[in-house]
């Protein structure tokens, strides 16, 4: 598992030229749509910044050549100096304060922007999240969608706090510091100009490297976690067999090929910084000579201000410049991989937010009723126990009400989970209202998608599925689902009270109706022994509670649900026979009078059953009582009697 | 802690030192070059073709050496990072091997597969910017403000009276941020739960229409998690504006005192046109300007690396715990080597999994089997069948009691000789991604290919295997991903078989096989080692039906040992499960 995670992360992290900016481009709108004005105030405030520092560089040339040189050569007297160089220090002060000013107001406000897109990335994703089918989360890796919203949220806030304020004032310094030293010269400014172009070069080589290697690096970082994990999952088979050494010496294998290519992916990372300062300091004395030279031979000067001499001031004042802005390059391009890779990060989570929400045409509604005296149903807003489906007629406007009875029908049903691969073929099936129907069959055979499509998490590729006489594709999923209550092998349970967690199947019940399901399913005698009885927080999905009480509790829960159909996908399987012949009991209470669908590998839950199918590739290849059934000699006997093995 | 972490260094203690000597000897190159860049500004204007020519060589010469230290401190920093990182996964995963059942409980699979994957990034990279920032920040403080100091001690008095400023501005910063920050890890960690609670449990969420419920959940934690945030960034946002602001006084002050004083002290200039400084050059004050950006660009540093280590702390505790968890099993200092045969003896075993257990999972456990007998073991979930056996092979130690095998105590014996001789099938079994040879291997590693025939076909798993295409070569998927349930307990029982045990325990090991198949490993077992010791446990009555002695267990008792023929006389538990096993069609 880890190891896919590892390889859509790396897929992740090389995506094309196009989609980078595609991806920017949206992160950008999706900032801009409800941080307009505090965004135009930041970018004012970086170029105030960044106009400060580019100040500062030319500070200290005002202050020699205005300030300290006519004062030597002129002689001043000492108040004459004083007060001009008190101008010049005043001047600096405003312009540093304006810049350290500036530079607070947009770390705070890019803080408070950056928290709240975070935020609404955050819920938007999760409120998308929630409306995609079932499907999404079949078939994606849950490790990789918890990394939405950890590592690349992360990357996300890396990117809004400082590399984007860092690009923007680097950014900014270059091209003032570029029209400040046009002032200049424009052949040093050339000069400089080359030595950046060389600089990208470097750039990209060693950066290019460092890619390479970073990604092995990722690879073997994703062989050893995924080694990490296979054997601590499995860690007690180790000692039982005395597996410890050989273990070990698999690893060292495995890590020593991850310290080799960490090592060379941090090494070409590390070793950009001293090239890219040390080409500036180069270009330092290049400039430097050359302005001598140029200097010297009474070359003439082009610049902003015109055609003119080099003269040796000018170079003077020049270097500093020139070395500073070789320092904001390389400041950029140490942004370059931050951005990338939250650029990468970004893009995952666009791709989550724009995956297709569920499909609901549902028109029929599910309502709360009471019959009048006639037998005629009528609506209702209060709770009455009783249900009904609602069913407008657009032809006339007219509205019909269906008694809700639990009657499930499945007319030649295909289905595949990839259109080309079906997994169930022409099944059909009836269920009376107070049925209880069973399916058998091997793992694959089909039995939890029949399940999966009368809820509808996924959709029929041809036939008909009618709950009450009516199309389910008809009736709002939310109402479809709220008449079936669906118990799983997987037990979740969420983190809160034991209360909570039963009321988790109908909000609205009070304390005494869950504690009266919880008596229901034969859970209420073991919450009242915990810690704080049904007040006991549950944590790590109830991880203090054994499989089990689990099991129980979401019981519990389907009881509270209180709905006319009950589907029990393998329930009670990690619930011993004879524990689970007392929650029969409880179970057997809860499926009274309703239709309940119940899946089960172990043939003593199911025995009792209405009906039993037996699947087998996707086909019903036989149906009937238990005792029919065995009658029969067909293949349910031969299960029953230990002649074939399930799972 | 620390001790325990640098430890890892090992064999990178060469890398690790060299690594920040280097870097220190490229700061001293880095606050070099300004000054060699005021001389050879200063020279410009002397026209001095000689003098430019000279400070223009040794600043290449400079840059060339800076160059060299830099990329050199570069490669050995992460040679020793990269290595570091090696030790400390090695010496965790060599640690969590000698960890006995009790301490995996302890910590939890996913815990400690967490603290051998992320936490050892977060230390790597903290480690990292130790030795490279941690070591460049101080020293180019320092060195900084020592050619400062060279320059002008009295000019750079005035750095001194403002970094103890800052620095207990940055100190009372960061005390009230730490807290804030341990909080909102808290709230992080219970959002990302949120987050996979919901992504696990999405068919429920969507079975009861909670899909609203849960996000208006999560909108409020993410919002709470969104004002703590913004909070303390707000808080965070004041650091490097303070800092500027100290330093920007300080340079302006520096400055306007620079300024006067070259005037003031000002030796004129004279006929030769020769400029003399009086006790401060103008390309000295320009070098002051570049100390006291290196000073302030370093003390930033230290609050950068300062965050991080903070934030690492945890992960290195995490790390620490497991590192400093010895095995709660020793060998004893004489252990015998040969199992003498298959006796077993419980005497009076009380067990508890943990000294803060309230109840104990054993209670009174009192029985003795003797070598080569089938022993059955039947209760319900929970009633410590699984615990009672896994104190055989000594997985766990008795708390009280003793427990013998071959008739002397299981903690006489060396641990590795003693689970050689008692195979366990365990009831949470796996497979590792491998052939299935290279699985059953693991029972032997010098088993021959006919040696491993025998022990599948034992376990009745030979049939299914030759059926594969690729036969026993067939690669397993990790966690046996492609092989049916009850496939999967067959192999794993092939394997225990390969290890020749003098006792054989399989728990719950045939519950997905079918009764058949069931019945023909039972009857393997009779008749090809008859003289191990045999116990099952199982859920099925048929399973044990035919054993030796059957042991009911119920609440951590034991509660009748016997036959099938005596329980089903006189153990009510015993009648039950075998009635709610049999009994036909329920209502009748």
């Amino acid at each position: 598992m880890k190891g896919t995670r590892m390889n859509s992360r790396m897929k992740g992290a090389r995506l094309a030229k196009g989609v980078m900016k595609q991806t920017m481009g949206r992160l950008l709108r999706y900032i801009f749509r409800y941080h307009k004005a505090q965004l135009i105030v930041v970018g004012i405030c970086i170029v105030f910044s960044s106009l400060s520092t580019v100040a500062s560089s030319i500070f200290l040339k005002t202050l020699i050549d205005d300030g300290i040189t006519p004062a030597l050569i002129n002689s001043y007297d000492i108040e004459h100096t004083f007060r001009t160089m008190l101008g010049i220090v005043g001047t600096m002060a405003a312009i540093y304060l304006t810049g350290i000013a500036s530079s607070f107001v947009y770390t705070r406000i890019m803080a408070i922007v950056t928290q709240s897109v975070l935020c609404r990335l955050r819920e938007d994703m999760f409120r998308r999240m929630q409306t995609l089918p079932i499907k999404y989360f079949d078939t994606n890796n849950h490790g990789d969608i918890m990394s939405y919203y950890t590592n690349d949220i992360d990357a996300l806030r890396q990117l809004l706090s400082q590399s984007i304020p860092q690009m923007m004032s680097s950014t900014f310094s270059v091209v003032a510091l570029l029209i400040v030293m046009l002032t200049f010269s424009l052949w040093l400014t050339l000069a400089v100009l080359a030595c950046v172009v060389f600089m990208f070069w470097a750039a990209a080589a060693i950066g290019g490297r460092s890619a390479k290697y970073f990604i092995r690096q990722q690879n073997s970082l994703g062989v050893v976690e995924g080694f990490i994990e296979e054997i601590l999952h499995g860690q007690k088979v180790v000692k039982v067999f005395c597996h410890e050494e050989k273990a070990e010496s698999d690893f060292d294998e495995r890590n020593e090929q991850l310290f080799s290519d960490a090592e060379r992916a941090n090494r070409y990372a590390n070793i950009l910084m001293p090239v890219m300062g040390n080409i500036g300091n180069v270009m330092y004395v290049v400039v430097a000579f050359l302005g001598g030279v140029l200097a010297a031979t009474g070359a003439q000067n082009v610049s902003f201000q015109g055609l003119g001499l080099i003269t040796v001031g000018t170079v003077a004042s020049f270097l500093p410049m020139s070395r500073m802005f070789t320092m904001s390059v390389s400041q950029v391009s140490q942004q370059a991989n931050a951005i990338v890779m939250a650029i990468a990060g970004a893009n995952r989570i666009f791709t989550l937010m724009d995956q297709e929400p569920e499909h609901d045409e549902g028109y029929v509604t599910l309502v709360n009723c009471r019959y009048r005296a006639d037998g005629s149903v009528e609506e209702c807003d209060e709770r009455t126990g009783e249900w009904a489906w609602r069913h407008p007629h657009t032809a006339d406007g007219s509205v019909t009400y269906t008694p809700v009875r639990g009657d499930i029908r499945m007319v030649e049903v295909d289905f595949g989970y990839e259109p080309e691969k079906l997994v169930l073929h022409d099944v059909s099936l009836y269920a009376e209202p107070g049925q209880k129907v069973a399916f058998v069959g091997a793992t694959g055979a089909g039995k939890t998608t029949i399940t999966n499509l009368i809820n509808r998490f996924y959709d029929i590729a041809d036939g008909k599925i009618r709950y009450d006489g009516i199309n389910i594709n008809k009736i709002k999923k939310q109402d479809l689902r709220r008449s079936l209550a669906i118990v799983l092998q997987d037990v979740n349970l969420f983190t809160g009270t034991v209360m909570d967690n039963i009321r988790y199947g109908r909000l609205d019940a009070t304390d005494e109706e869950c504690i009266e399901a919880a008596r229901l399913a034969n859970a209420d005698d073991f919450i009242r022994r915990l810690p704080e009885g049904y007040q006991t927080m549950l944590t790590g999905a109830g991880s203090g509670l054994s499989q089990g009480q689990r099991q129980l509790i979401s019981i519990a829960r389907a009881a509270v649900a209180n709905a006319p159909v009950l589907i029990l996908d393998e329930a009670t399987s990690s619930i011993d026979t004879r524990t689970e012949a007392l929650v029969q009991q409880g179970m057997d209470n809860l499926m009274k009078g309703r239709t309940v669908f119940v899946i089960a590998h172990r043939l003593s839950t199911i025995r009792n059953s209405d009906v039993i199918m037996v699947l087998e590739h996707g086909r019903i290849i036989e149906r009937g009582s238990h005792d029919k059934l065995i009658a029969d000699r067909g293949k349910y006997y031969q299960l029953y009697t230990g002649a074939f093995e399930l799972e | 802690m620390l001790k325990r972490l640098s430890a890892c260094i090992g064999e990178y203690k060469k890398d690790t030192i060299l690594s920040p000597t280097f870097i220190a000897m490229e700061v001293v190159m880095e606050c070099l070059l300004p000054l060699m860049m005021s001389k050879l500004i200063d020279h410009l204007y002397g026209e001095d073709v000689l003098q430019i020519v000279k400070f223009g060589c040794i600043l290449l010469a400079m840059a060339f050496l800076s160059l060299t230290f830099g990329v050199l401190s570069g490669m050995f920093s992460s040679k020793a990072a990269a290595g570091f990182a090696k030790n400390l996964r090695r010496d965790l995963f060599y640690r969590v091997q000698t960890f006995s059942f009790g301490d995996i409980d302890k910590f939890s699979t996913s815990s400690l597969v967490t603290r051998l994957t992320t936490d050892v990034t977060n230390v790597q990279n903290a480690f990292m910017m130790l030795i490279r920032i941690a070591v460049r920040a101080p020293f180019m403080f320092l060195f900084a403000l020592a050619m400062s100091f060279s320059i002008s001690w009295k000019l750079s008095l005035i750095f001194l009276a403002f970094i103890p400023l800052m620095l207990v501005v940055v100190f009372f910063l960061i005390r009230k941020v730490k807290p804030m920050f341990d909080r909102i890890f808290k709230k992080y960690d219970a959002l990302n739960d949120s987050v996979q609670e919901n992504v696990k449990g999405m068919r429920v969420v969507k079975s009861y229409n909670r899909e609203q419920f849960e996000t208006e959940k999560f909108d409020r934690r993410s919002e709470e998690l969104r004002s703590d945030f913004t909070r303390v960034e707000k808080i965070m946002a004041l650091t490097n504006p303070l800092m500027m602001f100290v330093m920007h006084t300080s340079t302006l002050l520096i400055a306007f005192l620079g300024a006067t004083l070259i005037v003031r002290t000002f030796g004129g200039i004279d006929a030769a046109g020769v400029w003399h400084w009086g006790e401060l050059s103008t390309g000295q004050l320009s070098s002051l300007f570049t100390y006291s950006a290196q000073i302030l660009m370093s003390l930033m540093m230290v609050s950068m690396v300062f965050v991080m280590i903070t934030m690492a702390g945890a992960s290195a505790k995490r790390i620490a715990e497991v590192l400093d968890t010895d095995s709660s099993l020793t060998n004893p200092a004489h252990p015998v080597e040969e199992v003498a045969n298959g006796d077993v003896e419980f005497c009076n075993v009380n067990f508890k999994y943990s000294k803060k257990a309230e109840r104990n999972a054993l209670q009174g456990i009192d029985f003795k089997i003797k070598s080569g007998e089938t022993v059955g073991i039947i209760g319900g979930t929970g009633s410590g069948k699984s615990t009672l056996i896994q104190l055989i092979p000594r997985l766990y130690d008795a708390t009280e009691g003793v427990v013998k095998v071959g008739g002397r105590d299981v903690k006489d014996y060396d641990m590795e000789a003693l689970r050689n001789q008692v195979a366990v099938v365990l009831q949470k079994n796996v497979l590792f991604s491998g052939t299935i040879k290279e699985n059953l291997r693991w029972g032997n590693e010098t088993a021959s290919d006919e040696e491993l025939i025998r022990v599948c076909k034992l376990a009745q798993a030979d049939e299914f295997i030759r059926s594969f295409p690729d036969g026993y070569d067939t690669v397993i998927d990790q966690g046996g991903a492609n092989v049916s349930g009850g496939q999967k307990q067959r192999l794993c029982i092939a394997r225990a078989l390969l290890k020749k045990p003098k006792i054989m325990i399989l728990d719950d090991s045939t519950s997905a096989v079918d009764t058949k198949t069931d019945a023909l490993i039972r009857k393997a077992f009779r008749e090809e080692i008859p003289d191990t010791t045999k116990f099952i446990i199982a859920q099925r009555v048929a399973s044990v039906e035919g054993a030796d002695k059957i042991i009911v267990m119920d609440g951590g008792r034991i509660d009748a040992v016997g036959t099938h023929e005596e329980l089903m006389q006189s153990n009510r538990i015993y009648q039950e499960v075998y009635h709610s096993q049999t009994r036909i069609g329920g209502a009748q």
